[in-house]
């Protein structure tokens, strides 16, 4: 009996380079993310995590080289075209909209597919604060809010491929367990899930794969089998924790 | 204040009338703009030479195809908003990426041409348009008379404006304007086409002005210069307002255009100026605008 091929990954990237203006900030990033993995990305400040989220979603200056994302190359696609073909960011900053309500802000992107995308039923039931502040101004809501509609946000949308930036950062330890049991419970659904944490406590709850950047390149890629102690030592020395 | 000579109710009340008047193409001209500098971070200095193109739009439907101010009144704005979005899809959308004082030049080019255009073909004379037959006559108040089409014009201005307010703020449609605005790039990364939507919005700041126009035709005569005679107090209206804030501009051009009328009856010398020093006045205390967002 023929042994099955592995699937196609959702995700490959392939001599990546990005620009902010005339600052040449990845050096020609590889990686892949195979449907279903949270793949994290780790690395200092400055290393390029976020620039490498933003170049894969086409809203970074300039970039060149290969991001082939279920099956089509997207490299030269702008960024609506690459988010109706099923991926989402929620970037590190949220962008949540004051100008917008909570409600608004939610039902702002549009459906992939009719009927892609978690209900509002869903979204309030993963986030039932949400649900009490849907008249809100988008601006009034606290940080783990603000996180939580960024999220609940592209949920809506359809989209399968996330790309989550920090999605801990600042936030109290019972919203981040809140966020962790949510992303395990879309990996558990067949999201594929890439996240940019500095939290690597956070970020080995649930991810399965791990590429370390520094300096606008992939410089080691790991699995959770691989991390032994060995391993452990290397992270700890590369991300200086 | 009262110059040595009476001033009569009839006086007053005439005044105020014209003053409501220009208050509502205050209120649609400088509506426009909002709209257009809100979304494309740019000032249309073609604003008063598209508002004159919609009063000749009218003209040439009524002239060319017999069509009346009815049909002008939806079809002026149509076909000139259609060629502002032409505008920004072949001109302004090149600029985009430069700074902001690029488009302000365009535009201002833009207005020039046109008006020299129209100049060149129609001379500086006016050209009379009809009031509709419907909106003929007046009504007698008691204190004053009211002419029927001042009493449409002032109303439909109202209401077009609270329309274009209510569609901004409490829409989806809408929802989707402020967002462009608030944070472009992340709301084209939620999947939303941004670039149609500036064009769309331009289109329909235009627009406005051409329904301004259309509006005007029966009271001022249709002339090249209508545009650039007015436009100037319509800068003033949104700087005092605040360049981005829809309700702004909306309740500073009618507040302006009474405040204008009040100045004629009691200071009449000082009513042409009246505007810029207030303009003054708000810069120096508050230059965000009276309703405008302090960043």
């Amino acid at each position: 009996m023929a042994k099955a091929e592995p699937a196609a990954p959702t995700l490959a990237v392939s001599g990546l380079q990005a620009w902010y203006g005339e600052s040449h900030v990845l050096h020609g990033v590889d990686f892949e993310v195979r449907p279903g993995e949270v793949v994290t990305l780790l690395g200092r400040n400055g290393a390029g995590k976020t620039t490498t989220l933003k170049a894969i979603m086409g809203i970074v200056g300039k970039r060149r080289g290969s991001v082939v994302f279920a099956g089509r190359q997207t490299i030269g696609l702008t960024s609506d075209r690459i988010a109706r073909l099923g991926m989402a960011i929620c970037p590190e900053e949220r962008a949540i909209f004051a100008s917008l309500s909570v409600r608004e802000n939610l039902l702002l992107p549009p459906r992939i597919t009719p009927t892609g995308g978690l209900t509002l039923e869903r979204i309030f039931a993963l986030f039932p604060n949400l649900a009490e502040r849907l008249a809100s101004g988008g601006g009034k809501l606290s940080g783990g809010e603000q996180q939580m509609l960024a999220i609940a946000r592209i949920l809506r949308t359809g989209a399968r491929f996330l790309m989550l930036d920090e999605p801990t950062e600042g936030l109290a330890p019972v919203i981040i367990r809140q966020i962790g049991q949510t992303i395990a419970e879309l990996k558990r659904e067949g999201f594929t899930i890439l996240l940019v944490e500095q939290n690597f406590g956070f970020a080995a709850t649930v991810s399965d794969r791990y590429y370390v950047m520094e300096h606008g390149r992939i410089e080691l890629g790991l699995a959770n089998a691989d991390l032994d102690a060995n391993a452990m030592e290397q992270l700890h020395v590369r991300l200086g924790v | 204040m009262f110059l040595g000579h009476a001033i009569t109710a009839q006086q007053l009340f005439g005044q105020l009338l014209i003053g409501l008047i220009n208050g509502s193409f205050y209120a649609l001209l400088s509506l426009g703009l909002a709209v257009i500098f809100g979304m494309l971070n740019i000032v249309n200095f073609a604003h008063g030479a598209l508002y004159m193109m919609g009063a000749f739009v009218a003209y040439f439907l009524l002239h060319e195809f017999g069509l009346n101010y009815w049909w002008a009144l939806i079809g002026s704005p149509l076909i000139v908003g259609a060629f502002g979005a032409l505008i920004e899809r072949t001109l302004l959308v090149r600029l985009r990426a430069l700074d902001p004082l690029y488009s302000l030049l365009l535009t201002f080019g833009l207005a020039l041409m046109i008006q020299g255009l129209f100049q060149n073909y129609f001379g500086a004379s006016g050209m009379p348009y009809a009031i509709p037959p419907q909106l003929a006559g007046a009504h007698n108040l008691g204190f004053m008379f009211l002419p029927n089409y001042r009493a449409w014009v002032i109303g439909f201005s109202a209401l077009v404006c609270f329309a274009t307010w209510f569609l901004i703020e409490k829409t989806r449609v809408g929802a989707y304007l402020r967002a462009a605005t608030e944070n472009p790039t992340m709301t084209r990364a939620l999947g939303l086409n941004v670039p149609r939507m500036i064009t769309l919005t331009y289109g329909f700041g235009v627009g406005l002005a051409a329904l301004a126009g259309v509006l005007a035709a029966p009271i001022n005569q249709v002339r090249p210069g209508m545009g650039a005679d007015v436009i100037a107090v319509v800068f003033a209206v949104v700087v005092i307002g605040g360049m981005g804030s829809i309700l702004g501009s909306i309740i500073t051009g009618f507040t302006l255009g009474i405040v204008e009328g009040l100045t004629k009856v009691f200071y009449p010398e000082a009513s042409n100026t009246v505007v810029f020093v207030i303009m003054a006045v708000v810069l120096l205390i508050k230059p965000a605008g009276l309703f405008g967002k302090v960043v």
